[in-house]
């Protein structure tokens, strides 16, 4: 009975849409257990690659999520992971700077940037997906003037050994056949993702400033008549996105150890997607990083289905994603239409 | 300044490129009084107002509030919030995808020795704000999961919450039921006691009698008067709201007796218990072939609303409506002009002109919507059709081409009323279509209502907030107010003294 009423509360309240991801989520992963335990779906380990695969969308869709929640967009991220890809490539390869220098480098530039589009979008009021789709241009322009050609990290071992450092859980050992306990391991960019996730879910939940992103998503107008300062809190929003897009980079850079221009093409979209499959509203005011989280979990359950079935084409990725885009968006839609026709 | 006094503002002006909104008025408001501001539509109400809260710079004057020395200039609503004055708008200005108690506290919410929210604290002291106001709610969940009257209610635990020394309520009424104002009113009273000074705007006369002590009038800009209210009785309200004076209460004939029955024979419209809850209270209306009935009332009560069911522009939630002996089956106004009605909106520059289109195919519209986007009406017939009506309105334009936005707003007027004209309609509402323009082609247009119901039969109903041109033009007089259809009147020597004890409540 009490069980009824929980679900019943959870359906009708207000986290209804990432009630939602989290069952599907749910059930997408057990549904899995079942059907590919043959290939290893039901290791911990296999979970565990799920996050290191998607460290630096884990961070891409959190920051995304501030963003979408004030009712903008960016679609620049993408450019901005493949230009901090480069530029960390370059400034290691080619100038021999240090792991930690260039990194500092990249996310200052990351700041300064969402500094730049969050003041044209706050201040100059022009529209986000305008003022970023410009910013996509130039970050993917830059990227190919800085090199053409792909640039590897090979000589900088501070940032190889960061790469690929395994971090061993002490739990969900598995023996093999020679009867060796293997641990699971992360890299350190799931505990990078992990963390910033956990500080995008405070900040949205604790501060003012991720409050009045929430007000002013809901309604701009009523919110600068509530004493808000809208423009201010947009600009902060837009940096903010601007440095998770930077860190999301230096994530994805760990994976690839290396630059190219044609680097994170599309991030961007995967991003804005695991983000309203997350719960959020595109039109702004509602939504949860750690729904966004949820979102890019299910984006990688999909990818492991693909990966042990072995025989479908890897753009199943795709029309998966796409149709599961659709059913949560149909989803929110019939939800507002029968919020809206609740209150009459 | 007097002791008692916690507001003055002196010679307010203010001027808008070619309007003089404001004239030299004054407003003094005195502490825990509930003081209304009233006028009709223009009377300058909203930007007086305005210019007490921050939204417009004044022109001219000065005001003063307790506790300051110098005179204070309000630039922004939040400026006028430090200084002590606190409104709440007539549609909700909170955020409904935030949390009730979020809504009251954003901006300064309670923080935790760290910095972060203390969402705890918070909850208890909106449940605490929210009792101030008669109001026992969930606070954590979202605002827009309630409904319009309570958000309002959560809009003015808001205002009071922030320890304001003058409440501004602008209409904050239109979107409560009985009940709700009831709870309101005693919110305004608890208020009033704590010393609160409340400025209330309304359109409702019978909420200004219960609640309020003294009533200040502005028309056309210009300062009326300030009364106590024993000292105004409603029909001299009314009688300052419109403009006219009225000398003496004996003089009132009782010609009102002649709320004449119906001739039923004949009838055109037929509407029983016709309602919309929030807009119309239910009402009866027959109306008989070729009548022009007219409706009166002061902005608010109701006028266009009413208009607006028969029409179809709004679905009715109760009754039933029957037009031409059977009932009408309409959702929306396309079903409605099918059967054969026309109604020519109040607001004709948003909801009429075409500004970039040239007459002719301003004049067009409605006829071509009528016979269906695919079967265009030939040239030779528009041009005809077009230069006919051209003739009998009378419209000054140099051809058929030019556009309307070069023509003048009676010229415009007339267009969108050839318009409807060309439908052929049997049934044509009217709403306001002698606002704004000039002495002549008002009374161009008063003789043409009378030529189309008398020679072409056609059914025409009036809305003016003009009494005299009413008079001049109706049958018969449908009298609103506070958004119920309160009486007929028959238009058989009657003056405008006696359609203004009726608006008053008088019938």
């Amino acid at each position: 009975m009490n069980v009824l009423k929980w679900f019943k509360a959870k359906i009708s309240g207000p986290d209804f849409l990432l009630f939602v991801t989290v069952v599907l989520f749910v059930v997408m992963y057990i549904i899995g257990l079942i059907v590919y335990s043959g290939q290893g779906f039901g290791k911990m380990q296999t979970f565990m690659n799920m996050l290191i695969d998607n460290a630096a969308l884990i961070i891409a869709a959190a920051g995304m999520t501030v963003v979408i929640i004030t009712g903008g967009i960016d679609i620049s991220v993408g450019s901005v992971v493949g230009l901090v890809c480069m530029m960390l490539a370059f400034m290691m390869e080619k100038m021999g700077m240090s792991a930690w220098t260039s990194i500092a480098l990249v996310l200052v530039f990351g700041v300064v940037f969402g500094f730049v589009q969050g003041w044209l979008i706050a201040y100059l009021k022009i529209q986000p997906f305008i003022v970023t789709l410009a910013g996509m241009f130039f970050c993917r322009g830059l990227t190919a003037m800085i090199s053409v050609e792909q640039i590897a990290i090979l000589s900088n071992q501070t940032f190889l050994n960061m790469a690929k450092k395994n971090i061993y859980m002490p739990f969900g050992a598995v023996v093999n056949k020679r009867g060796i306990k293997l641990y699971p391991f992360i890299h350190p960019n799931v505990v990078i993702a992990l963390a910033a996730l956990l500080v995008i879910w405070y900040v949205l939940k604790y501060t003012k400033f991720g409050r009045s992103v929430f007000a002013l998503g809901g309604n701009e107008q009523s919110a600068m008549l509530m004493g808000l300062n809208v423009r201010r809190t947009k600009l902060k929003a837009y940096m903010l996105n601007g440095f998770l897009a930077s860190l999301a980079g230096f994530v994805f850079c760990l994976n690839t150890t290396s630059g190219f221009v044609e680097q994170a093409r599309g991030f961007e979209m995967e991003a804005i997607a695991s983000t309203v499959i997350g719960g959020t509203l595109l039109t702004g005011g509602v939504g949860t990083a750690i729904g966004s989280f949820f979102g890019v979990m299910i984006k990688a359950i999909i990818e492991t289905y693909i990966r042990s079935n072995g025989t479908l084409s890897s753009w199943w990725n795709k029309i998966v994603l796409s149709a599961l885009l659709c059913f949560f968006i149909v989803l929110q839609r019939v939800f507002a239409i029968i919020r809206s026709k609740r209150l009459k | 300044m007097d002791k008692d006094t916690v507001l003055t503002m002196r010679s307010i002006d203010k001027v808008f490129p070619g309007v003089q909104a404001l004239k030299d008025v004054d407003f003094t408001l005195k502490k825990g009084e509930i003081h209304a501001l009233m006028g009709e539509n223009g009377a300058g109400k909203s930007t007086l107002i305005k210019v007490l809260t921050g939204v417009y710079l004044k022109d001219g004057g000065e005001i003063r509030i307790e506790g300051e020395e110098n005179p204070i200039v309000n630039h922004s609503p939040e400026e006028a919030q430090r200084n002590g004055i606190s409104t709440v708008y007539q549609e909700v200005n909170l955020c409904p995808n935030i949390s009730v108690a979020e809504n009251i506290f954003i901006g300064r919410q309670p923080l935790l020795p760290w910095g972060a929210v203390n969402w705890k604290k918070m909850n208890r002291m909106a449940e605490k704000a929210l009792a101030k106001v008669g109001l026992e709610l969930s606070v954590t969940r979202a605002l827009g999961e309630y409904s319009v009257a309570i958000q309002q209610m959560v809009a003015i635990a808001r205002a009071v919450d922030v320890e304001a020394k003058v409440l501004i309520l602008d209409e904050p009424t239109s979107s409560l039921d009985d009940n709700e104002v009831k709870k309101l009113f005693e919110v305004m009273r608890s208020l009033k006691a704590d010393g609160v000074a409340i400025i209330f705007v309304t359109h409702f006369l019978e909420q200004v009698y219960e609640v309020c002590d003294t009533i200040t009038v502005l028309r056309n800009g210009e300062l009326v008067g300030a009364y106590e209210i024993e000292d105004l009785p409603r029909v001299k309200l009314v009688a300052s709201m419109l403009g006219h004076e009225y000398d003496d209460l004996s003089e009132i004939k009782s010609a009102a007796a002649e709320t004449g029955e119906v001739d039923e024979t004949d009838l055109v419209l037929e509407a029983e218990g016709l309602g919309r809850s929030g807009t119309i209270k239910p009402f009866d209306l027959k109306i008989r072939k070729g009548e022009v009935v007219g409706l009166t009332g002061l902005l608010g009560s109701g006028r266009s609303e009413l208009a607006r069911l028969l029409f179809c522009a709004d679905r009715p939630d109760h009754g039933d409506l029957q037009f031409k002996k059977s009932p009408l089956k309409a959702h929306a106004p396309i079903d409605s002009i099918k059967q054969g009605m026309a109604f020519l909106p109040e607001d004709r520059k948003e909801e009429g002109i075409i500004a970039d289109l040239s007459v002719r195919e301003n004049l067009m519209i409605a006829l071509q919507a009528r016979t269906g986007m695919f079967r265009l009406l030939p040239m030779a017939k528009q041009m005809e059709l077009a230069k006919q009506f051209i003739d009998t309105l009378r419209i000054k334009t140099a051809s058929t081409e030019t556009l309307v936005k070069q023509l003048s707003g009676g010229n415009q007027q007339k267009v969108i009323l050839g318009r409807w004209l060309i439908t052929n309609p049997e049934f044509l509402i009217l709403d306001e279509p002698t606002r704004g323009i000039d002495v002549g082609t008002k009374a161009e247009i008063q003789k043409l209502i009378v030529r189309l119901s008398e020679e072409e039969n056609v059914t025409i109903m009036f809305i003016s907030s003009e009494i005299e041109e009413m008079l001049r033009t109706v049958d018969r007089l449908c009298v609103l107010c506070d958004r119920e259809k309160t009486g007929e009147l028959k238009n058989s020597g009657i003056g405008q003294h006696d359609v203004m004890t009726a608006i008053a409540g008088g019938v």
